[in-house]
């Protein structure tokens, strides 16, 4: 009997990480769906977009505010964690409060005084999210894509938060050894005089409760995750890592239309030949569901936290258009979602559902509405990049679909004719040179 | 005066055997735009002045085909870009500069994979090269004290990280730049870029021109400079719809620098 807890807590463990590897493994299976690319190029260069942009928090910052909150709860969240890994110690090997046997009073004191405050700190921050998010009506979360799960969804994780940090303070303050020692209890000592008339016995049993909360909280939370927009707190440093390192205007050539074109420039190459017996079907120009994205594109999509930063920059979104480069994140992520769990269900392969992310999720109108202007890129903090999957979507429409807005139809055929987007020809491009 | 232009072509020089320090890629708005031909005027008055040797493409240059990539058409594009190399790379252009900003960023960032190498600069970039040489001076002070905001033009800036220069040229006329509350990295697009210079906007409540607009007329300016043909016409634009063309002016950085000293 002595082992129960012991036990419990292994199974516990076991089960909260064993749900997370499985999550993991889906998430890594979905990302995978999208096209291969390879991003091997410039890697030191790599490493320190991470450290600056994910580890560095400089994006955020951007906007003073939100960007010095989030600094706290995510210092908060690195670094009182460390006290997970004595729970789990403890929990484990049945000991209690090892780190004070481990390390000497004063730096055991000076950690869980350190984590104290910061755990207030961050219970103050989060409270300054939730009035961000529900009081004073911030134009970016009252979005038409923020309505329902995703709204309630990052309210949850508010929630989340309030608990965890109430908990572990709980945990401190009952626990009559601790306060004995008399360091480290910066803040729990104002919280322990509410438990001073309880018995020994019920004290105990809030401190063990509290500490059992705490973890099953912390292993609910890891596990909450893939289901959220919360994600971004791990992938925040892969997709920083494979963000774009090119110049933000230059977008890719399609390596497939080059050989088309080059094909076509060649003088010695038989127009009519017949295509060899080996030759590959064409690949699909563009985008129109989530499988013709590539894998970067798609882990975009997973570390979106629909902060809102993208679209609050949108010069359409702020003009009243219905684009919203967190919607593009938001409804690729959902059909992606929408794809896995069609694949698990039919065993490993994909069954056509009817439906694709160009139409049942973004419509033609939101696309179109795009002016290329980078500002969405530039906002990310986490170097997102929604204008590569309109623009591959674009793609698909006008090289797939001919289906472009007239306008731009007579614009590109003016460029093909006479070489502007306007009905000039070429051979008047000098004639500004002889005009008053 | 506009006769006195001295435009040579790629060909003529090539017929005489010479080679041009920098090609000037006039772009298909500062040929046929009646706005933006006055912006081409201005900046081939400086490079006169300064005895820059140049050329120009003239009938043989076309359409970067930056329209159409932004538009989808990748097919349309490429074969543009193809062939523009080809023309390029027969007079074995080394340097070319452009006072387009989409042209700028395509020749700069998206022909190279294509088979175009060039050392490609913006007008305002090479504008500041010839004022550091002394090629050019600015002494007129015809904007001296002059309240001027600059508008990003966004594949100038965010697409290509050139803020400075065009806005060292605005002080070097010892006028008093105001920024605008979005600008630089985090400037507003004047909502002509990705094609949409040649269609409807979609609907909604406001048109992207006269909220930039709006931005820019906060700072009271007496000119809004810009620094890419497209923007230049849909902020005069918005300055129309806001019905301030009497006292606001739009011009672009060359423009300004033609006119101080007095050309």
């Amino acid at each position: 009997m002595h082992y129960l807890p012991q036990m419990l807590f292994a199974l516990v463990l076991t089960i909260g990480i064993g749900f997370f590897i499985k999550n993991v493994s889906q998430l890594r299976r979905n990302i995978r769906l999208g096209r291969a690319l390879q991003v091997n190029d410039n890697k030191s260069q790599r490493w320190k977009n991470m450290i600056k942009i994910a580890l560095g928090q400089t994006k955020m910052v951007v906007r003073p505010i939100a960007g010095f909150l989030h600094i706290i709860v995510y210092l908060g969240f690195i670094i009182i964690n460390i006290e997970v890994l004595e729970i789990v110690i403890d929990g484990l090997f049945g000991t209690h409060r090892i780190g004070l046997q481990l390390l000497s009073k004063p730096i055991y004191g000076f950690l869980i005084g350190a984590f104290e405050i910061l755990a207030v700190l961050v219970l103050i921050a989060v409270i300054i999210f939730w009035i961000r998010r529900n009081g004073i009506k911030l134009k970016r979360f009252l979005s038409s894509e923020m309505k329902g799960w995703p709204k309630n969804d990052g309210n949850i994780i508010l929630y989340f938060e309030v608990v965890l940090m109430c908990l572990f303070l709980v945990m401190n303050a009952a626990d009559t050894n601790f306060q004995v020692l008399d360091s480290g209890n910066i803040v729990s000592q104002y919280i322990a005089p509410i438990f001073s008339d309880m018995p020994a016995n019920t004290l105990h049993l809030i401190e063990r409760s509290a500490w059992w909360l705490h973890i099953i909280g912390i292993l609910a939370f890891l596990n909450y995750l893939y289901y959220s927009k919360h994600l971004h707190i791990l992938l925040a440093f892969p997709n920083t890592y494979y963000g774009k390192l090119t110049p933000q205007g230059q977008f890719k050539n399609l390596d497939a239309v080059t050989q088309e074109v080059k094909l076509m420039m060649d003088p010695n190459a038989d127009p009519f030949a017949a295509p060899a017996e080996d030759a590959v079907e064409p690949e699909k120009f563009g985008a129109s569901d989530v499988t013709d994205l590539s894998w970067v594109q798609l882990l975009n999509a997973y570390t979106c936290t629909e902060c809102g930063r993208c679209t609050s920059e949108c010069p359409a979104n702020q003009t009243g258009k219905k684009l919203s480069p967190r919607k593009i994140m938001m409804d690729t992520r959902d059909r992606l979602e929408e794809v896995g769990k069609n694949i698990s269900a039919n065993k490993g392969a994909f069954k056509d559902d009817g439906k694709q992310l160009l139409g049942d999720y973004i419509s033609h109108e939101e696309l179109w509405a795009c002016t290329s202007c980078n500002a969405c890129v530039q906002a990310c903090p986490v170097s997102i990049d929604p204008l590569s999957i309109i623009m591959d979507m674009r793609q698909y429409l006008v090289m797939e679909q001919s289906s472009a807005p007239s306008d731009l139809n007579n614009m590109m055929g003016n460029i093909e004719n006479n070489g502007a987007p306007w009905p000039f020809n070429q051979m008047d491009r000098l004639n500004w040179t002889s005009e008053n | 005066m506009e006769s006195s232009l001295k435009v040579p072509t790629m060909a003529e020089l090539f017929a005489e055997g010479k080679q041009p320090e920098v090609l000037f890629w006039v772009g298909c708005a500062g040929s046929f735009d009646d706005r933006a031909k006055k912006i081409t005027k201005a900046f081939i008055k400086i490079l006169n002045k300064a005895n820059v040797a140049f050329a120009v493409l003239g009938t043989e240059e076309s359409c970067t085909g930056d329209p159409a990539k932004r538009a989808g058409n990748e097919f349309l594009f490429q074969m543009q870009a193809v062939t523009n190399i080809e023309v390029m790379n027969a007079y074995e252009v080394k340097k070319v500069v452009t006072a387009c900003p989409h042209c700028f960023n395509t020749l700069k960032n998206e022909y190279p994979g294509l088979g175009g190498n060039y050392e490609v600069i913006h007008h305002t970039q090479f504008l500041k090269q010839l004022l550091s040489e002394g090629s050019i001076t600015m002494e007129g002070g015809q904007y001296k004290g002059k309240r001027i905001t600059f508008h990003d033009p966004c594949y100038l800036g965010r697409a290509n990280g050139v803020y400075e220069a065009p806005r060292d040229l605005i002080k070097k006329l010892d006028a008093e730049l105001v920024e605008m509350k979005s600008c630089k990295s985090r400037g507003l697009c004047c909502g002509a870029g990705g094609a949409q210079m040649f269609k409807e906007p979609e609907k909604g409540n406001k048109d992207i021109n006269v909220e930039r607009t709006e931005q820019a007329l906060e700072t009271k300016p007496e000119i809004i400079a810009a620094g890419c043909p497209f923007c230049n016409t849909m902020m005069t634009d918005g300055v129309k719809n806001k019905e301030k063309e009497a006292s606001v002016k739009v011009m672009d950085i060359a423009e300004l620098i033609a006119t101080t000293e007095d050309l």
